[in-house]
């Protein structure tokens, strides 16, 4: 196995052009499972912890650009005020050694359905940076989960970043787990509010061969709000409101029965967290245009 | 005035009673301690092992043409390469080193293999072909007995009945259950390993970590056909063991490589081999019915209880055994009747795990005395505390309980405690779901359960317990200094500390050595039900009482002098074999017979928050009440105590081992759970000293007996939450939400 070790992105860019065939690592918390077990053995790994732009965020123009190589643990720390529901997330993201390590580029790179950041960087409206020595272009998170571990790279790209827009609105992130802490996500949801758009997101995790916006219960609930004039004047939301938003965001699921749970647990559950979550983002949002 | 050894006993620092440091407790905690998967020799090869893809299966061909063409690999080996028995077993010799003509279990080794680097003996075990007529695993514990014979003997492995008083009694108050308990897993964090180093001569020295010695020397030595003493082992750090080292893993095939090789060769598992490298803690389906009166006073207790030992015997009869005559738990029962089978199926071998059967029985029979309570309206606590036995009680099996069973006393001792607040504010960490932010109060309901459970100490029915210890006494630098060998097993609980406490307390000298543990002295026994500190404690104070005469009779009868004068060049050394009282086997019949040494209890408080929306769980308190004679090192006795109660709470609400036809679903920690510091609760405990006259300095065995009532505590504290019957653990959140 050829291991390459770039200096610079420019570097990084020219080796991923002429073997697609390298595994990006930067964190290692998932590609070194896979190597440890056996389960992978790519011909060549590319390094990118030396890379040094790719371990800084800056803000422009109304979002952060997050390298794809700043781990959770900073983002908990320097982005909780500008990405509550990021930093939320990555809160969520294993154990502190795993949080000071694992990177938000790793958890798009491996495009698991049950990572943890991915239904937040969907109902925030995030995008995916994606280089090659051909040019960047910005994926939109929506357009990025072609499948299980599957997503919209093409072979001679690397994930440089990724761009949350800044909100002072309410975001929350929620996941059910079978252990209080550490735990990987039975299902997981995501709620943001975008009051400037009169818009609501919301996006499921680990219930689908994807990560997935529930667009209907978008639609449903930033039209009921809008309708009845809540973006300016928010009033407690009506229970069967909430739960109507609970009951599409359950049907935006496609869940199965595996070990961590059954189909039917994750669709329940997800409307459950869509309930709470709903409630707790309303309530703030409620609270501050007060 | 005449010298007694006694006298020659003066106070030290680090004594019995006291809580000294660890002596390995710094290199733990600075990561520097070699366990066995640290193990590194000059020269060494890697072993590798093929295991079966399925649970049941003939083997047709093996073919290993491929695999010898690849550089780097030094041997490829089958069964044809066992030199002495293929069979081995901690009971029945009944399990293969190597498979033969058929594979019972998904896992089992097949094949192995020894190369120059690791990655080499994994590219070489995918090229050897095995072709499997694949068969219909036998994954009913309930009908095993009926189904296909996995073995000569058919598929019981054990059948224990125990019948004592009137068999017809009848009752006013009537219930029954069936409850089921799932695979759980010691989930020790030091993987199987081991370095085998072939002598000169054709024996062979294994460096392992194991619970027994002796026991993996004999067996070892029987599949090498090598007389004991070529086979020679010691013990290297062991990370964890809970039961899940009693049988041999890689012992043998380690030493098959290096034999073969002539080259020192190690074997690790990874955390996915490590699932299909030891036995489990049996499942079990459990048939009860428990009849009182209208007092709540027990009439009769009937039950029929089945453990699955999967595909090999390991120590499934001493598990049926425990299950059966611990199965009505620390109550007076006058009537009872009881079945209890273990038998053989395709699922995973399962055999020691901490509770050893006695864990399967409280779950049942502690769900039982709820089930009692409120037929009665009863409080939980009272129909324990009516039916509680005592100093002098009888057992189903007709032995009388020779010494302090305080159980109504822990039950109280719990009931008592103050209740712990609700949350004032929201913090998530005190949440069901914890950081993951799945409730803020909402759907949040509190219970309270109780559970008082019974263990017995020490090897049973017959077994000839012992262990060894050799203690050696002398002048180092102008101080006196002892040193305490033994094979006895230290995996992690403190055996090594004991052991020097004992030294100190026995012999009045602070500098206490204690040498490697290896099979060049006699047995230690193994690091197993709960027994090392009374029985290897029992060897090393019976050594010290040795050393102690000889010193007597080099003082010549003189009062005590300066121990440095009195033994001036001259080194005392006494190796003393000691053995706890004997018990006997139970009548194959009626179960009835003084089948145990000791018995143990604890008792257990648990309050849980429980989101009844989301079926998610949160314990906010366990404590615990357990009685243990006489706390050697009270640290460590609370650290047995909190960790055994948190393998409790694994058990309760998370830890399993899923299966589908006999195959494992999920052998990683990321899908196999054990709690984390969010998960348990600080505890309070109360340790009671109550000392068994029997035992050395009046020790109770301690490891087990929170295990035990730590699970059916919590259930109960789950179902006093949301009102659900929960008859199985570990309670899934689909259980709570019924979705």
């Amino acid at each position: 196995m050829d291991f390459l070790r770039p200096d610079t992105l420019a570097e990084a860019l020219a080796h991923k052009a002429g073997r697609p065939d390298a595994v990006p690592i930067a964190g290692g918390t998932d590609v070194m499972v896979e190597l440890n077990f056996d389960h992978r053995r790519p011909a060549a790994l590319l390094d990118l912890t030396r890379i040094a732009e790719l371990r800084t965020w800056d803000e422009d123009d109304g979002a952060v650009r997050i390298g794809a190589a700043v781990p959770y643990a900073r983002i908990i720390e320097e982005l909780g005020g500008r990405l509550p529901g990021l930093a939320m997330a990555s809160r969520t993201v294993g154990s502190p050694q795993i949080r000071n390590r694992g990177t938000v580029g790793g958890n798009l790179g491996a495009a698991s359905p049950a990572g943890d950041t991915h239904p937040v960087l969907l109902a925030a409206g995030a995008s995916v940076e994606a280089a090659s020595t051909r040019g960047t272009r910005l994926i939109p998170a929506t357009d990025f989960y072609l499948g299980v571990k599957r997503h919209a790279l093409e072979p001679d790209e690397l994930i440089t970043a990724v761009h949350v827009p800044v909100t002072r609105a309410p975001q929350q992130f929620s996941k059910v787990g079978t252990r209080n802490a550490m735990v990987i996500a039975v299902c997981s949801f995501a709620v943001a509010l975008h009051p400037a758009e009169h818009r609501v997101g919301a996006a499921v995790g680990s219930a689908a061969p994807t990560p997935r916006r529930a667009s209907a219960a978008e639609e449903f609930l930033s039209a009921e709000l809008t309708s009845t004039n809540q973006w300016e004047s928010p009033e407690p939301l009506l229970d069967s409101v909430k739960r109507r938003f609970g009951d599409l965001v359950a049907e935006a699921a496609s869940p199965i029965d595996d070990v961590r749970g059954s189909a039917a647990y994750r669709k329940h559950a997800l409307s459950v967290l869509a309930r709470r979550t709903l409630g707790w983002a309303w309530q703030d949002y409620a609270g501050k245009v007060a | 005035m005449s010298l007694t050894p006694a006298d020659l006993t003066s106070a030290v620092a680090g004594g019995i009673g006291a809580s000294p440091q660890r002596p390995d407790g710094n290199l733990k905690v600075r990561g520097e301690f070699a366990y066995a998967s640290d193990l590194w020799h000059e020269d060494m090869i890697w072993g590798a092992t093929l295991r079966s893809p399925h649970p049941y299966a003939r083997i047709v061909s093996v073919d290993l043409t491929e695999a010898l063409k690849v550089p780097g690999v030094h041997a490829v080996l089958t069964h044809e390469d066992v030199p002495g028995q293929n069979r081995y077993g901690l009971e029945h010799r009944d399990q293969p080193v190597l498979a033969e003509d058929v594979v019972r279990y998904q896992g089992e080794p097949v094949a192995l293999v020894g190369a120059d680097h690791p990655e080499t003996a994994l590219r070489a075990l995918k090229r050897i072909k095995v072709e499997y007529d694949v068969l219909t695993p036998v994954v009913d514990m309930e009908t095993a007995a009926d189904e296909r014979p996995l073995h000569p003997a058919g598929n019981v492995v054990r059948h224990v009945p125990i019948r004592r008083g009137d068999q017809r009694a009848e009752a006013e108050v009537v219930v029954t259950g069936r409850y089921e308990v799932g695979m759980q897993d010691q989930a020790f964090l030091g993987p199987e390993s081991g370095l085998a180093v072939p002598d000169e001569e054709g024996g062979v020295d294994l460096y392992i970590a194991t619970q027994w010695l002796h026991v993996d020397q004999a067996q070892v030595a029987v599949a090498l056909g090598l007389p004991l003493e070529r086979v020679r082992l010691t013990l290297s750090g062991v990370g964890g063991a809970f039961g899940g080292r009693e049988d041999l893993s890689m012992q043998v095939h380690a030493c098959l490589l290096a034999l073969r090789t002539g080259k020192p060769t190690k074997m690790v598992y990874n955390r996915e081999e490590s699932f299909y490298g030891h036995v489990h803690r049996h499942p079990a389906v459990l048939y009860y019915e428990h009849g009182a009166d209208r007092t709540g006073r027990l009439v009769y207790v009937k039950a029929r209880i089945f453990l699955d030992g999967g595909a090999y015997a390991s120590s499934t009869s001493a598990v049926v055994a425990n299950a059966a005559t611990l199965g009505v738990g620390p109550y007076d029962v006058d009537n009872v009747t009881v079945d209890c089978w273990g038998v053989y199926t395709n699922n995973p071998p399962c055999g020691a795990m901490r509770g050893f059967g006695a864990v399967q029985a409280a779950f049942a029979y502690e769900s039982q005395m709820d089930r009692l309570a409120e037929a009665l309206g009863m409080d939980p606590v009272d129909v324990r505390i009516v039916n509680a036995m005592s100093e002098g009680s009888v057992m189903p099996t007709g032995q009388v309980v020779d010494s302090a069973a305080p159980v109504a006393q822990l039950l109280k001792l719990v009931k008592d405690k103050p209740m712990p607040p609700l949350p004032a504010a929201v913090d998530l960490r005190d949440m069901p779901g914890g950081v993951s932010n799945t409730t803020h109060g909402e759907g949040v309901v509190r219970g309270v359960g109780y559970a008082v459970g019974i263990k017995n100490i020490c090897f049973s029915e017959g077994f000839d317990d012992y262990s060894t210890a050799r203690v050696r006494l002398q002048v180092i630098n102008g101080e006196p200094a002892a040193s305490a060998h033994t094979a006895a097993a230290e995996v992690g609980q403190g055996l090594v500390t004991i052991m020097q406490q004992i030294v100190r307390t026995e012999l009045g000298v602070e500098r206490v050595t204690i040498l490697p543990m290896d099979t060049g002295i006699g047995n230690g026994g193994s690091t197993s039900a709960s027994r090392q500190t009374y029985v290897t404690g029992g060897a090393v104070r019976a050594a010290c009482a040795a050393v102690r005469e000889k010193l007597v009779k080099l003082a010549g009868g003189r009062a005590p002098v300066d121990l440095v004068d009195l033994l001036g060049d001259d080194v005392i050394d006494e190796t003393v074999e000691w053995r706890h009282r004997a018990t006997e086997r139970i009548d194959p019949v009626t179960g009835q017979g003084n089948a145990h040494v000791q018995y143990g209890f604890a008792a257990h408080r648990a309050v849980v928050d429980v989101d009844v929306e989301l079926g998610l769980v949160k314990v906010v308190e366990l404590d615990c009440a357990q009685d243990v004679g006489k706390a050697l090192n009270p640290q460590a006795v609370l650290g047995q105590i909190q960790g055994g109660s948190a393998q409790g709470l694994g058990l309760a609400v998370m830890e399993e081992i899923q299966l589908a036809d006999g195959k494992v679903r999920n052998p990683s920690f990321t899908d196999y759970l054990i709690p984390t510091v969010l998960d348990m609760p600080p505890m309070s405990i109360d340790v009671l000293e109550l000392a068994d006259p029997h035992a050395p300095y009046g020790v109770r065995g301690v490891g087990e007996p929170p295990t035990i009532s730590s699970t059916p505590a919590i259930v109960a504290a789950i179902r006093a939450a949301t009102g659900l019957a929960l008859t199985r653990v570990p309670v899934r959140p689909e259980h709570i939400t019924g979705t």
